[in-house]
């Protein structure tokens, strides 16, 4: 035990008032802050990425103050509860997904919208938690490892929401939702010979889906991220003009509101899927290792929480929800600078946007439900 | 519960918890890895490459700059260039570098002339064109404009001489109504081409053939990828698409016969053409007076381009394609034709004049020119020497409506179909029309003045050549033509332009036509003919007519000034002739405007046009 549960502490009638009270309001200090300091750098980044708009601002602000009520919501459920209701928002979800496909509105090019009246959202959203929770949830009946009955359910039960949102498409979100079940799957012990085995069927049947299952703009940013220079107007466009603004950042950055390449229109998305070339640009080497602390704070804190679980299922649905997080991270860092094909995946509380951000701080709020839900073990 | 399965329960309970940390940690490693390896990339690019993206960011930007076409030459049918491209030097500013604007006009103004003019147009330019375009100044800087502003470029940043290609007309006025000019390329211009191939080019084809065959002259715009510096100037050219020039053109415009034409006017405002009757190429186009097109390449001070709009004498106004005159006596041949065709008249029927017509109920009296008459008259007769009693009598018994429906088979009262832009149609009219335009009945009056091509009817310039081309050729008509062939850039291949024929007339006898056409030679030839005067040393036949068109009614003198009344109010002189009448090569109509009589001021003009053609001009086919 460590940081705020050190073992002098663990006296519950010694534990401070201050400490009584956030359990008792089910909120874990050390996220809070954390994703406090990321939403506050978040703001902060925006105003020079959108040009010094206030309204931009304001609108992402009214967002993120949404999205932490949300949290603090979850946060108020019992794990157990959490756990009933699994199986439930799984099958919502993928009733909305089919619905989308069916009879969901078009933006961008691709079919992702659900417009219920009062608001449009994202049904491929709900699946990045649904889903985690469902296989948490499908898992944690039996003993894990899972058995090969388990294993095959559970694999269908993860193929069936990813194929219908990539199916949109939106690829970006199907790997995050992906990963999530992948996450559940691994960290539930599924054995490694397995997992090899997958791997090279995986690379065996990569020229069918090349073929068959990819969109052409899918394949387009593929081949540019193999080579940009191939299309330097068109679709390597973008990573060119952001490994720019990164490279030119340099270590100490060019100082807020001062990235040339973000400020000159060479950078598109700036505000989205690519604020982190304007973070890299104007704020250096020395501000990414910052902001990357921030981070790794937070999963590591996601990943403690897993870990101090007392049941199965909390622990798959903390280790997942964590990894995910990270795996948003990687991706877009990975995209932005060049590492890995553009992909759309935000920069994790940072881009702006609405969906995205509201799932995330849901996610947290199951975290924070987990972790301040458990009944403490006399000594 | 069992106590054994209790504990049984717990021991799983420690091996799934077991399973879990293991597979978080290698989690957590993986994690670790992954950060490790996004920083690797960010230290690559931040602090391993940082001066190459700072200068890839700052220094070096990569832009695509178009290269203008060569615009194509225009040469006429012997190779006399016609339009030409000089080296002209030019002054632009590009704004992004000047630190300071004002000051640096002020600098310029001290070093070379700059117009209250040139400063508008460059504010104009300034708000259409980018930061870092180079936007002109000041054009056909001279020699010594060019030493004095490059020496001192030193201490100007921002500021261009500029060399490029400008129009020039080396025979200035000559045929400038039928070559055109080319012009800076305005904001309707800007609205009809494409922007992305005239991206690198000023000037467009605004008027005549410059306008009409701009797509061929302008060829395609090229391209180059360059890396300029932080002051926008061009460090390398990483990649180049040559442009295509534009082609040349060969015009079958005669510029000698053309010079005679338009030195023949004399003081005299007015237009003529000339027709080849075998194909319908344009010999010469005049338009009198004429101007400098070289004034409008790079754009004319507003004072001179008031006095040439202003004029009275209309110098801009293309009178030879868009002058609608009534043809007076030059129909006469056509209505006796229709006469004869439509068998209403014999040629030896006869009729006598007695110097004036009347119609049934209607005392008045429409008069002849002659005011003794001409006595017995057939259709010769009334030709040669232009018999108006004749023609009354004629045009009553044919009516309007088939007089229009004639001589609509000639293409009057139609555009001819000529290939460069601006061409009025004229007017032949009919009862319909009249319904139509006054909503009133047509009244026997004015069929009676049809006949002699007063009235209503108007025609242009260019028409009645192509109507005597069509009458020399027994009906065989064809669009006029300006251009020859058309000509690569690399001067070897040629594409000819084929005639292009319209609907001849339909014939019911020939001889009906060699009638007419005989009588128009006896208008020359016969000691009686109106145009006999013309005759003297002719060495060729020579077939024509005379007319004399009234000039009150007509609309387009409505905007002559009151000056010089008696002059304006002067008839207009007319001449249609072709020649030889055996196997026609020319066929020339003129209109002197205010010129009086058809046979005095007319008449010459077309000898000398025609001499010309046939006696010095020695290539009648293009050059090679």
């Amino acid at each position: 035990m460590s940081l705020l549960n050190s073992p002098q502490y663990a006296d519950e009638n010694k534990l401070s008032a201050g400490r009584r009270i956030l359990q008792q309001l089910h909120i874990d200090l050390p996220l809070l802050l954390s994703l406090l300091i990321l939403a506050g750098t978040s703001l902060f980044v925006l105003y020079s990425a959108g040009d010094r708009n206030m309204e931009l601002i304001t609108r992402q602000g009214v967002r993120l103050m949404l999205a932490f009520i949300v949290m603090l919501a979850i946060a108020q459920l019992n794990p157990a509860t959490i756990r009933f209701w699994s199986p439930w928002l799984f099958g919502l979800g993928l009733i909305m997904l089919i619905a989308v496909l069916l009879a969901g509105e078009i933006g961008k090019g691709a079919q992702r919208w659900l417009d219920l009246g009062l608001f449009r959202f994202q049904p491929s959203e709900i699946m990045k938690i649904a889903l985690p929770m469902m296989m948490a949830w499908y898992l944690s009946e039996a003993s894990i490892p899972p058995s090969l009955k388990r294993l095959i359910l559970a694999t269908l039960i993860l193929i069936t929401p990813t194929l219908l949102v990539a199916k949109q498409p939106d690829l970006g979100t199907a790997l995050l939702i992906a990963s999530a079940g992948i996450f559940v799957l691994l960290l539930a012990g599924l054995s490694w010979r397995l997992v090899f085995g997958v791997l090279i069927l995986l690379a065996a049947t990569t020229p069918v889906v090349w073929n068959y299952l990819l969109h052409d703009y899918q394949r387009n940013r593929i081949l540019t991220f193999i080579n940009p220079q191939n299309d330097p107007l068109g679709a390597g466009y973008h990573i060119i003009q952001s490994t720019i603004a990164i490279g030119s950042g340099g270590v100490y950055g060019k100082g807020w509101l001062n990235g040339t390449q973000s400020h000159l229109d060479f950078l598109p998305e700036r505000s989205t899927d690519f604020v982190f070339a304007v973070f890299a640009e104007e704020f250096g080497f020395l501000g990414i290792l910052l902001l990357l602390m921030i981070y790794v704070f937070i999963i590591s804190r996601g990943l403690y929480i897993a870990a101090q679980a007392q049941d199965t299922f909390s622990r798959l649905l903390a280790g997942s929800l964590t990894l995910t997080f990270f795996v948003y991270l990687f991706v877009n860092i990975g995209m932005v600078s060049g590492l890995l094909p553009v992909v759309g995946v935000p920069l994790p509380l940072v881009s702006y946007g609405g969906t995205s951000v509201v799932t995330l701080m849901a996610a947290f709020g199951i975290l924070m439900s987990i972790q301040t839900h458990r009944k403490l073990i006399a000594y | 519960m069992s106590l054994n399965r209790n504990s049984l329960a717990l021991k799983d309970h420690i091996r799934e918890t077991q399973i879990f940390n293991r597979r978080l940690l290698i989690a957590a490693i993986f994690t670790i890895l992954l950060l490790l390896l996004l920083l690797l990339r960010l230290a690559y690019l931040q602090i391993l490459h940082q001066e190459h993206f700072v200068s890839l960011s700052e220094n070096n930007r990569v832009t695509i700059l178009p290269i203008p076409p060569t615009r194509g030459l225009i040469y006429d049918r012997n190779g006399v260039l016609l339009a030409q491209n000089l080296p002209s030097f030019s002054l632009e500013l590009v704004p992004e570098h000047i630190p300071d604007l004002d000051a640096t006009l002020a600098e310029l103004q001290k070093l070379i002339s700059i117009s209250e003019e040139d400063l508008a147009r460059f504010q104009k330019f300034r708000k259409r064109k980018r930061r870092f375009e180079g936007i002109p100044l000041r054009f056909r800087l001279t020699d010594e404009e060019v030493a004095r502003v490059s020496t001192n470029l030193y201490r100007l940043p921002g500021v261009e001489i500029r060399a490029e290609l400008a129009r020039h007309y080396p025979l200035g006025k000559l045929a400038s109504h039928a070559v055109g000019y080319v012009g800076r390329i305005n904001e309707e211009d800007l609205r009809k081409l494409n922007p992305s191939s005239y991206s690198g080019t000023s000037h467009i084809g605004k008027v005549g053939v410059e306008r009409a065959y701009e797509d061929i002259l302008h060829g395609t715009v090229g391209f180059q990828q360059v890396e300029t510096n932080a002051q926008g100037r061009i460090l390398n050219v990483l990649e180049r698409t040559l442009p295509v020039p534009g082609k040349n053109l060969f015009l079958n415009l005669d510029t000698r016969v053309q010079a005679v034409a338009e030195k023949a006017f004399g003081e005299d405002n007015g237009a003529l053409v000339a027709l080849d009757p075998q194909n319908g190429a344009v010999l010469a186009l005049v338009s009198i007076p004429t101007y400098d097109p070289n004034l409008f390449v790079n754009g004319l001070d507003s004072k001179t381009f008031q006095t040439l709009r202003d004029s009275p004498d209309r110098p801009l106004f293309n009178r030879a394609l868009r002058g609608q005159y009534p043809p007076g006596s030059t129909l006469k041949p056509f209505i006796g034709l229709a006469g004869l065709e439509l068998d209403e008249i014999t040629p030896g029927e006869k009729l006598n004049c007695p110097g004036f017509y009347m119609l049934k109920n209607d005392p008045r009296r429409y008069r002849d020119w002659k005011k003794t008459g001409h006595g017995d008259t057939d259709l010769s007769k009334a030709i040669i020497e232009s018999c108006d009693v004749y023609f009354y009598s004629l045009s009553m018994a044919l009516g309007i409506d088939r007089l229009h429906q004639y001589l609509s088979a000639f293409g009057l009262g139609k555009r001819t179909g000529i290939d460069i832009q601006g061409e009025l149609s004229g007017l032949l009219p009919s009862s319909a029309w009249k319904r139509r335009t006054y909503n009133t009945v047509w009244y026997p009056g004015e069929t009676l003045i049809a006949g002699i091509g007063q009235g209503f009817m108007l025609t242009t310039p260019l028409q009645l050549a192509s109507i005597t081309a069509t009458l020399s050729r027994y009906g065989k008509r064809y669009k006029p033509r300006m251009i020859y062939a058309i000509q690569d850039a690399d001067e070897k291949n040629y594409h000819l332009i084929k005639p292009q024929a319209s609907d001849t007339v339909p014939i019911a006898r020939k001889s009906n036509w060699q009638t007419i056409i005989t009588a128009m030679k006896n208008v020359i030839t016969n000691p009686h003919g109106t145009a006999r005067r013309i005759s003297r040393n002719l060495s060729y036949t020579l077939a024509g007519k005379t007319g004399t068109a009234q000039v009150f009614g007509i609309k387009q003198d409505e905007e002559y000034k009151e000056e010089d009344v008696s002059k304006k109010l002067r008839d207009h002189a007319l001449f249609i002739g072709f020649a030889p009448v055996e196997e026609p090569q020319i066929a020339v109509a003129v209109v002197v405007e205010n010129g009086g009589h058809g046979a005095t001021t007319a008449a010459p003009i077309v000898r000398k046009v025609i001499d010309t053609y046939m006696l010095e001009s020695k290539h009648h086919e293009p050059a090679q």
